[in-house]
Order: C-alpha cells, then structure tokens, then sequence
C-alpha cells in the first residue's frame, strides 16, 4: 500500500514537472520525457507488472489533459513500462548504464510509435525530418536526463517503497 | 483461507502478460470509442484537474517569480529583448515598404482591413495565463488559469498581441486545454484580405521552427496574391470567429494542378514564448445564433448581446 502510495505521488509529480518546469530546460524547443523515464526505472526495478502500472497510469494523465485520442498515450506508455519490466530479471539496478540504454531504446519506439500511429496515418511522409528534428535529439537529451534523474528514483525505490526484487527470482542465481 | 490467498496472489503475479493483454484491450476500446462516438472524458477531467491544476499555477506562480528576479539581474536578457524588438521593426517595415509598392487596390484592401480590426476589438476578451504545456514534442497544446468559471467554453478562440493563437478544446472549472494553430492536427479555414479568396492553413511539425505555418488550395487564377498579403480567419469557418488576423504570406507556389495554390505563411505570434492569451468568450456558432435573431427582431440586438458578455 506504502509503495503504492509513494508511486502515485511520484507519477503525480513526474507529470508536473514535465508539463511545467522542463520546459524551460528546453533545447531547440526539445523536451527530454521524464514520465518515460520513471517507467522505464520502475519497470526495471520493480518488474513488468509495476511497470505496467505505472505506464498505464502516466499515460492516462497525459490522454486526460492534452490527448486527442483517449487511451493512446495509456497504451504506449504502458508497452514501455512493460518492456523495460522484463530487464528487471536480468539486470542488476545499480548501475546507471542499463537504465540508459533502455532508455534509448524506449525513447525510439515510443516516438517512432506516436509518428507512425499519428503523423503517418494523416499522410506525413517525411521521417526523415521527424527522426533528425525530434526524434533523435529527444532520445539524447532523455538519456542525458536519465543520468541525472536514475539514482534519485533508485533511492526512492529503496528508501519508502517496499522491495519488490527478490534476489531468489533473479535467474543467474542457482537455486 | 491464507494459503488460498497466497495460492492466489502468486497467480497474478505470473499473469503479468495477461494483465498486459486485458489493459491493451482496454486501452484500444477506449480509443475505438473516443475516435468513432466522441464520448466524453470531462467527469475524469474534472477530478484530475482539481488534483493537478493547483500545483501547476502555483509552480507557475514560482516560476514568474524566478523569472522576474533573473531579469532583473540580467543586462543580456534586455540586449535580446531589444534585439528582438528591432528584428520585429524589421519585419514590419519590410511589410510596411511592401505595402507602399502597391497600387489603388491597396486602399479598398486597408478599408476592409479597418474595417476587421473593428471587429477584432469588439470580442468579448479574457486574459489568461499559460500554466503548462503538452509534455511531448510532436503536439502544440497547452493550458490556461481560466475556466469555465470565467465563462469560458469548448470552441472558444484564442489570441494574443496580433494573431491568432489557438482554440480551446478542453474545458475544467478553473482551466482549459488550448490546441495552438502550429499542432500539427489543426487546420483553420482562412481567407486573403485583398481578394478574400479562401484557402485551408495547416499547422505543419516540419515548419515550426521557422514559426510558419502551410496554406493549401488557394484558388487565385489571376495571380493577385503575392508575398506580404495578410491571411485573416475567413467568414466560412465554423469553429473560427471572423476576421482574426493569421500571418502574412512567405512563399506562394502554383499547385501541379494549376488551380489551385499552396504557400507558407508567417505568423506575427512567437509561440515559443508564449506567456500570456486572451480567449474570446463568444464562439462563432453563437454568432451566427445572434445573427439571426437579430435579424428577426432588429439590427442592434446583436451588440447589445455582445456587449452583455
């Protein structure tokens, strides 16, 4: 319930600050996406079924205030969540690089899911200007912020939420 | 009874795909029926806004506050501004000396044109300020500090300085969603002021940076628009108030098919630092509305209707 509690109010405060203050960060009216990143560090740390959760929730605070389409952001967000999730069995969380490069990946198949499910389907063609003018720099500047942001979440993760990796589910260990 | 709920628990904790499975679902009907009936969201909107919506302004109240002690510190923040401002005298005296090049027609184009500006005054305005904006990069939406408590409704058109900004999509109490007419999914029904031909303005992600927007089938056959013509919101919009001043025509080319025209234009709006809008309180269909019963009764019913607001 505690962590459940403590989600809440960190997906509640991602989308806050991604709405308000990282715009001022902005480079070349580029936005890095922290609301993927806490999925991402949640499905990493806490497995597919948290990073479900707290996609599915993210997305839906995104589709509620400035979605066309009710549910879309929900569903990708959630995908990523879910993705990010079956590291979790894998990867150790303690190192900043994993969550880097999952990032990355996420980053790219999110957008390439937001042009392709919305820009492609209304006739435009030119992906090459998207990945150049968006894409590409968004994944940088994500995977930049990821540096930064990663360890607070890893410590909010251990500090107020309970454990949810069992070192027995990790499947290098012998059992 | 424990072992059960363990048996239980430990279940679903497998199932995760499953979950996956019966969420997407979810997720997919919501969007079949958002997209083929429309069904609203508003009530979901309505709670999410009074947990969100406080927390935005007053981060946004923080902010202008920062802000307002940085720009005090700050000599290079006033050498932009300045820059700024001189680069808009540019602009508008190189349209200022575009203007003086043409002939007669230029005067019955500034009549009209007075004639606009009349109007444009004559709206119903409120001032808001912008709290937040869309958090990803492909859209152009953002919220505003005023609701449907200032009277505000879905459709209303929003403004700022010269042009026109955007419409209101998304209606709370004490906020609303603004879709600007650089997103991408916008489209205005638009006319030129000179020859009052209608064309289509598209808000294009390809353009933005260079803050332009594109126009679509103009029908021009004796090649009257040129570069520096003002595009104005045309009469025959549903959604948009006649008259709200666009941009000015950048580029113009003849379509292959040799009726039609397409081009980019200018916008006199800097979108990217936008801080605050006015939204006009009355929306076309009321105008037409009004029209109408104006034109039952008598012909200055309809601004003292305008006026009430």
């Amino acid at each position: 319930m505690k962590s459940k509690m403590v989600l809440f109010l960190m997906i509640i405060a991602c989308f806050l600050l991604q709405c308000t203050v990282l715009h001022v960060f902005s480079i070349g009216s580029i936005t890095p996406n922290l609301m993927l990143i806490l999925c991402v560090s949640m499905g990493l740390m806490r497995g597919r079924k948290s990073g479900l959760w707290v996609g599915f929730f993210s997305g839906l605070l995104i589709d509620l205030f400035y979605g066309s389409l009710f549910g879309f952001y929900a569903l990708i967000y959630m995908y990523v969540g879910f993705i990010s999730g079956y590291a979790c069995r894998v990867y150790y969380d303690d190192d900043v690089k994993v969550p880097m490069l999952l990032v990355a990946g996420t980053d790219f198949l999110f957008n390439l899911a937001v042009y392709g499910l919305q820009f492609l389907l209304r006739g435009r063609l030119g992906l090459g200007t998207y990945l150049y003018r968006i894409i590409i720099p968004e994944v940088f500047y994500t995977v930049f912020l990821t540096m930064i942001v990663y360890k607070a979440f890893y410590h909010i993760n251990y500090r107020f939420m309970n454990i949810a990796r069992k070192e027995s589910e990790s499947i290098w260990v012998i059992k | 009874m424990k072992n059960l709920k363990k048996k239980f628990h430990f279940r679903i904790n497998l199932k995760s795909k499953h979950l996956l499975a019966i969420m997407t679902i979810f997720c997919v009907s919501c969007i079949a029926a958002t997209f083929t009936s429309g069904i609203s969201t508003a009530p979901l909107q309505e709670t999410a806004g009074m947990i969100v919506v406080p927390f935005e302004k007053s981060i946004n109240r923080i902010g202008s506050w920062l802000l307002s002690i940085r720009a005090s510190f700050r000599e290079k923040q006033e050498l932009l501004a300045e820059n700024e401002e001189l680069k808009a005298e540019i602009d508008s005296l190189t349209t200022q000396n575009n203007k003086l090049i043409q002939d007669q027609t230029e005067l019955t184009r500034l009549k009209q044109l007075y004639n606009l500006d009349e109007e444009y005054s004559d709206y119903p305005k409120v001032a808001a300020k912008i709290i937040s904006k869309d958090p990803g990069n492909w859209y152009d939406t953002f919220m505003v500090n005023k609701g449907s408590n200032d009277g505000i409704r879905e459709g209303n058109n929003v403004i700022a300085g010269k042009g026109l900004v955007g419409i209101v999509t998304e209606v709370g109490p004490s906020w609303c969603t603004v879709r600007s007419i650089i997103d991408d999914s916008t489209n205005v029904s638009a006319m030129t002021v000179s020859t009052s031909d209608n064309c289509v303005v598209e808000g294009d992600l390809e353009l933005i940076d260079e803050g332009k927007l594109s126009f679509q089938q103009l029908y021009d056959q004796e090649n009257k628009i040129t570069v520096g013509e003002r595009i104005v919101t045309s009469n025959i919009s549903e959604n948009y108030m006649e008259g709200l001043f666009i941009g000015y025509v950048s580029e113009i080319h003849q379509d292959s098919n040799n009726l039609t025209k397409t081009g980019t234009i200018v916008t006199p709006v800097d979108f990217r630092h936008l801080r605050e809008v006015f939204i006009i309180t009355v929306n076309k269909q009321d105008a037409i509305a009004d029209q109408k019963g104006a034109a039952d009764q008598s012909g200055e019913n309809q601004e003292g209707g305008a006026d009430e607001e």
